[in-house]
């Protein structure tokens, strides 16, 4: 197997492994940036992946067609803000513990995903839905020769639209008046508030967003990757996306390019047994990697990664 | 209103959120068309109507405590331990591992020694998020979630390449390092209850000890009230975190012997967590961060779990209701901020 055919092999799957988690990824940024930790990533990425098996197949059943998927898309955008709410309500105006309120989230959404679909279906996960998200050649591009076949060769749309969304969310968040009122929530509040910026609007927008990016992320998990929705589904790629957020330092780009890289170790971990030289390192040092990496990044050994300066705390107008 | 301030407020706030969350659960059930009269009966005979679910339920609490008791111990240094869940997995590796090693030993010697190894094991996973909190400030809650996927998988790659027996699991501990109990079977009807309740509840008692009664205790309660005044008084900041971070994993850990000393005997690779470290955080919040109080929360949430089942079968209605409940239960504990304020407000003027 020649170095061309590893390539073609690796990165592919790691693009496409990638793209859930670059969504939620976005979504922390947002939350995170604004002064509120959100641990409920997992759970609204949940909520994202149910909400997308299930209405991928209500679309196919409403005659919807190959369109079905990319509907349920939106619909897991719009719960996933909803649900994202409950987050906002709890952590910011009922000042409650932001980890806690998220730890309460996740337990939330994995209760209430699995009654539904028990109450739904009858069984214990939903069907396997018939109109997924499908590989294809982007036209033009994919016949640029050594770039083509690695990159726009049998890729996902949604691999491209996470891509672009991490450079859109890197321009509102450092280039629009919103972003830096968004940021400046996040790093002093009080100054902020002063400035004339209302606090609270603020967080809940930022909550919102980060629910709708992760319900995003878990559809399209859903709808690409796994084509059905069961109580394993989604088992760690809303921690793993915290984690990138983390290791990229609360940038959308850094955030992006952290989610590829654990996206790389998610595909070697399946793919290395093919590769000559990848077969003799044990598959378990793959699978710790992004969250080994995550933790030196913090203790510093891996570049500095420092959280904005005011998150994790409620504000309270005209406390010290 | 006097039962929302002062000393009160720490049952008040609990009870009424538990009922807040049943309340929640039942209009669920509303909505989706199951009959909560029928359902919460069904619950609740499942907890009590015979001995052998009294067992499971027992069992089921067992675990519970020691992980409930890991959180709480790190929340009354200020540190918020997520990952119970990863310690008490290699608490339970290690808990197996020492029950197949040794054979022809007693079991006052060997169990004692298992328990003691998967303690070991669990504090020395929480000392990593300890000592770096204490050295280099990183947030014990990011590092902690990121400890448990490493568990996960490195546990999985250890019962894989050394511990293999038939069926993805690893073999049968010896008896003597088992706290499975024939007479308990038999008097509960054959459920799954071992003596890792003896284990559990001297184990509420070692921390209600620890933190009351001795100097570390004060200091480690200290340092989660002020940090900096602890400092100045010359208590050693940094040298308390880990160690409340390594007394928390080894709670943890032992919780992981329950398992699998108690309920298995063995450990399976896993595909995914077991929750009962999850479970923790919930059972620690409900209990306010005391013994006591983790023992009373464990047994509901144990309750609940068990008694899901038999609403499953007699009322239909998904065991993950459970769930939701607790969650909400979990949601109101944390906005206490909300129980505070409709008080101080009726206070203000003057009415009830």
């Amino acid at each position: 197997m020649d170095f061309m055919q590893i390539l073609q092999l690796v990165i592919p799957a790691a693009i496409f492994s990638a793209a859930p988690l670059i969504f939620t990824a976005l979504g922390g940024v947002f939350s995170e940036r604004s002064g509120v930790v959100n641990i409920g990533l997992e759970g609204l990425m949940l909520m994202g992946a149910f909400t997308g098996a299930l209405f991928t197949i209500l679309g196919e059943q409403w005659g919807m067609g190959a369109a079905s998927p990319w509907f349920s898309l939106i619909v897991a955008i719009i719960i996933g803000m909803l649900f994202s709410l409950l987050h906002a309500v709890a952590s910011i105006s009922f000042k409650a513990d932001q980890v806690v309120s998220g730890v309460a989230l996740n337990f939330l959404a994995a209760g209430l995903a699995i009654f539904l679909v028990k109450k739904i279906f009858d069984a214990g996960q939903t069907p396997i839905i018939q109109e997924r998200i499908y590989k294809t050649d982007v036209p033009f591009l994919s016949d640029i020769p050594f770039i083509g076949p690695l990159f726009f060769s049998s890729a996902y749309y949604t691999s491209y639209i996470a891509i672009a969304l991490a450079f859109v969310v890197w321009w509102i968040l450092f280039k629009t008046p919103f972003g830096l009122r968004l940021r400046s929530v996040g790093e002093h509040p009080m100054a902020a508030d002063t400035m004339g910026i209302n606090v609270t609007k603020m967080r809940y927008v930022a909550v919102m967003l980060s629910g709708g990016f992760a319900g995003l992320g878990g559809a399209v998990y859903a709808t690409s990757i796994a084509g059905n929705f069961s109580h394993a589904t989604i088992s760690g790629q809303g921690f793993m996306a915290l984690a990138a957020m983390i290791f990229g330092k609360w940038h959308p780009l850094g955030a992006m390019g952290a989610a590829l890289f654990f996206g790389l170790a998610q595909s070697l971990s399946i793919t290395g047994q093919q590769i000559p030289g990848l077969k003799e390192i044990p598959e378990v040092y793959l699978l710790i990697s992004p969250y080994v990496l995550t933790i030196l990044a913090l203790a510093g050994l891996v570049g500095r990664a420092d959280a904005p300066k005011a998150i994790g705390q409620p504000y309270e107008k005209g406390k010290r | 209103m006097k039962l929302l301030k002062g000393k009160w407020s720490a049952i008040t706030v609990p009870v009424l959120s538990v009922a807040l969350g049943l309340l929640v659960g039942g209009m669920i059930m509303l909505v989706s068309g199951y009959n909560p009269i029928v359902a919460y009966a069904a619950l609740f005979n499942g907890i009590f109507s015979n001995s052998y679910v009294l067992g499971e339920t027992v069992r089921q609490m067992t675990p519970l405590i020691l992980s409930g008791l890991a959180v709480a111990f790190a929340f009354r240094t200020g540190l918020f331990n997520i990952g119970v869940e990863g310690q008490l997995l290699v608490g339970w590796l290690a808990s197996v591992y020492v029950g197949l090693q040794f054979e022809g030993l007693s079991p006052l010697v060997h169990i004692p020694l298992a328990i003691l190894a998967a303690g070991v094991a669990g504090a020395m996973w929480a000392f990593v998020p300890g000592f770096l909190k204490a050295k280099y400030h990183v947030h014990e809650v990011i590092t902690t979630i990121m400890m448990n996927y490493v568990a996960l998988h490195v546990v999985n790659a250890i019962i894989r390449t050394y511990l293999l027996a038939p069926g993805e699991r690893t073999d049968q501990i010896n008896q003597s390092a088992s706290l499975q109990s024939s007479f308990l079977q038999t008097v509960t009807d054959f459920s799954r209850l071992h003596y890792g309740f003896v284990v559990a509840i001297i184990g509420a008692i070692i921390m209600w000890f620890l933190l009351w009664k001795t100097t570390t205790g004060y200091e480690l309660r200290s340092v989660g009230f002020n940090k900096y005044a602890s400092e100045y008084a010359g208590i050693n900041v940094q040298r308390n975190i880990i160690l409340s971070m390594v007394i928390s994993g080894a709670f943890a850990g032992a919780a992981g012997a329950m398992e699998g000393l108690g309920t298995y005997g063995y450990m399976t690779v896993m595909a995914d967590f077991t929750g009962v470290g999850f479970d923790g955080i919930a059972v620690a919040l409900l209990g306010a961060n005391s013994a006591f109080g983790v023992v009373l929360a464990s047994a509901l949430f144990g309750g609940l779990k068990i008694g899901a089942l038999n609403m499953q079968s007699v009322a239909q209605v998904p065991t993950q209701l459970v769930e939701i409940v607790i969650a909400m239960i979990i949601f109101f504990v944390a906005s206490s901020y909300l129980i505070h304020w409709i008080s101080n407000r009726v206070n203000k003027r003057g009415k009830i």
